[in-house]
């Protein structure tokens, strides 16, 4: 029953998912947004209570058994507590209970995701202009056939894309674009082309039930 | 003065023929209205379209440019009659069509428009069970060989002798991503491996959903193999639902933990080559696997192994063997090959039919 209900739930669950796809009657669409919209939000309410439960006692673990960089972990309670409190009683815009600003300097969560969140997160997606050189030095490394294929055909594209490769040959930039348009376009197609399939093959298989390592493995 | 006037009025012909029907194929609340434009249509400003109960009184439910012949009113209330006149207009003359027939919206059942994709998902449907059931009464599937799969068993135990855990990372994807739930099956594997050897597994996840389905999952694994006193429930762990801080606290984990293997499996943006690069700078093996198109580069790049696409979905039946999962990988493979041939067969006709000197199948 530990086994067989869950996979009850979720063959009855899959099905449900399809109908609405074939079926524009609002009695099923309305159930579906049902579904999709509140009945998922609860489940991400509860979810979230265990993640964050999670993820506080991983750190005061951390904490008590003074493991490697612990010190760390108080910068995230700490913050995670301030947070939470402001978020909780001050208001997303500052609408709370709670007083978020002191003169004209403002604290509620609308301010801090904008001036801490959002530039700590362009700083790490900043950092993919340093990852991506190093990734291509890596790439371009012509120690195979296929790497100097590779080598060779972004030379060529990044030649088109230039002013300079115009200069060189009036045919570079339409030769860059056709590699970009065709063999490029080719090959992705062909990956979606699988992936499409496979979607549709992992689908199958779990509602049915066939594919159960999900579930820990085991067929009992 | 008064008969140029007239002149100018009735030289603005109206739109004929309006027909106005129940919208087909859609959940009901919508009429679509036809007509044959106006013979003055190029000189018209736009087409006004009006709605009426009685058939007498009149209101203006929206309009559309010149030169266009149909408008769908998705205002109307399913089981009432409605009549529709289409007025064409310039300036400020509105020249008004006859009124349509009757019309009654009503909700469908189906959506015929999707029957392609009903019939492709029956056939291939069928494609794939049948060899899951040909598996079953015991016909031997051949695969071919998955080189980032095999290197499974050679990651893990390169983890068990070096002493160091071992990194599974689902992506960023929500649990209804088919890339994350095909992650997951894989990490009950990588988890089956981990219990066996007693190498220290560590799941740091974005989404609290895939947190709680990833830790029963790996519960499960240890469990069904005889070790849940190695279990470790702080392992399993939800970091936070930023991408950008979800990337750097797995490089923390990298730069920290120095874990022998590196799992990137599952769905993943931007944050894919801030976490093989720091993988790759760490020394660890790394086997990756994502359907994103654009992130396979930079997994190809900067990791050892790496799935492309569909092999992400058959790893876990390539990994534990099972028959069955074997057979429907047999049955996407033949899918494969149908979807193949019907693309080259309609290929062939399509050039058939643009070269002009052959001339066929006009």
């Amino acid at each position: 029953m530990k086994r067989t209900f869950p996979l009850i739930l979720v063959f009855v669950f899959g099905i449900l998912g399809i109908i609405p796809f074939f079926v524009p009657h609002p009695v099923v669409q309305n159930a579906d947004g049902f579904l999709r919209n509140e009945f998922l939000r609860i489940l991400v309410a509860f979810a979230l209570v265990l993640g964050l439960g999670s993820l506080l006692k991983v750190h005061i673990d951390k904490i008590k058994r003074r493991r490697e960089n612990w010190q760390y972990s108080w910068i995230l309670i700490i913050s995670f507590l301030i947070s939470a409190i402001i978020g909780l009683f001050g208001g997303v815009r500052g609408t709370g209970i709670l007083p978020t600003s002191i003169g004209s300097f403002q604290f509620d969560i609308w301010t801090i995701y904008w001036n801490v969140v959002m530039p700590l997160g362009s700083t790490m997606f900043a950092l993919l202009a340093f990852f991506m050189a190093s990734a291509a030095y890596r790439a371009f490394r012509a120690r195979s056939t296929e790497a100097t294929l590779l080598l060779a055909a972004a030379f060529v594209v990044m030649l088109g894309v230039l002013p300079l490769g115009d200069r060189i040959s009036p045919h570079l930039p339409s030769f860059a674009q056709w590699i970009m348009d065709v063999p490029n376009v080719a090959g992705q197609r062909g990956i979606l082309f699988g992936v499409a399939l496979g979607a549709l093959a992992t689908a199958l298989k779990i509602i049915l039930g066939i594919e159960r390592s999900w579930l820990g493995g085991g067929r009992e | 003065m008064t008969l140029i006037l007239l002149c100018s009025i009735y030289a603005l012909a109206p739109p004929t023929g309006v027909r106005a029907y129940d919208t087909p194929d859609d959940g009901g609340g919508s009429v679509t209205i036809e007509w044959q434009l106006s013979q003055d249509d190029a000189e018209i400003t736009r087409y006004d379209i009006y709605r009426s109960e009685d058939g007498e009184t009149y209101e203006k439910v929206g309009f559309i440019g010149p030169g266009r012949t149909s408008i769908e009113d998705e205002s109307t209330q399913d089981g009432l009659e409605y009549f529709y006149k289409v007025a064409a207009l310039r300036d400020t003359i509105r020249i008004f069509s006859e009124p349509s027939s009757p019309v009654m919206s009503r909700a469908h059942l189906v959506d015929r428009t999707k029957m392609n994709v009903f019939v492709a998902l029956l056939i291939l449907g069928a494609i794939i069970l049948y060899f899951t059931y040909a598996a079953r009464r015991g016909r031997e599937m051949f695969i071919r060989k998955i080189t980032g799969l095999q290197a499974i068993d050679d990651a893990v135990g390169r983890a068990t002798e070096m002493g160091k855990p071992i990194l599974y990372c689902p992506g960023i994807g929500y649990i209804e991503d088919i890339a994350t739930i095909a992650s997951l099956n894989i990490l009950g594997e990588v988890a089956k491996k981990c219990a066996q050897y007693d190498t220290k597994l560590i799941n740091p996840n974005r989404d609290p959903i895939v947190y709680t389905v990833a830790r029963e999952i790996i519960k499960e694994s240890y469990n069904s193999v005889g070790r849940p006193d190695s279990f470790d429930p702080d392992s399993v762990y939800y970091v936070t639902d930023s991408q950008f801080a979800y990337a750097a606290a797995l490089d923390g984990v990298m730069i920290r933990e120095r874990p022998a293997t590196n799992f990137l499996v599952g769905w993943f943006r931007a944050e894919s080559l801030i976490l093989a690069e720091t993988g790759a700078s760490t020394g660890a093996i790394q086997i990756a696997g994502t359907d994103q198109v654009s992130q396979l580069p930079f997994f190809v790049t900067a990791c050892d192994y790496t799935l492309i696409g569909e092999e992400l979905y058959a790893a876990s039946a390539y990994i534990s063997k099972e028959p069955l999962l074997l057979g429907a990988i047999k049955g996407e493979d033949w899918g494969k090959f149908f979807i193949g041939v019907v693309l080259i067969i309609a290929s062939i006709i399509g050039l058939l039919t643009t070269f002009p000197i052959l001339g066929l199948f006009r």
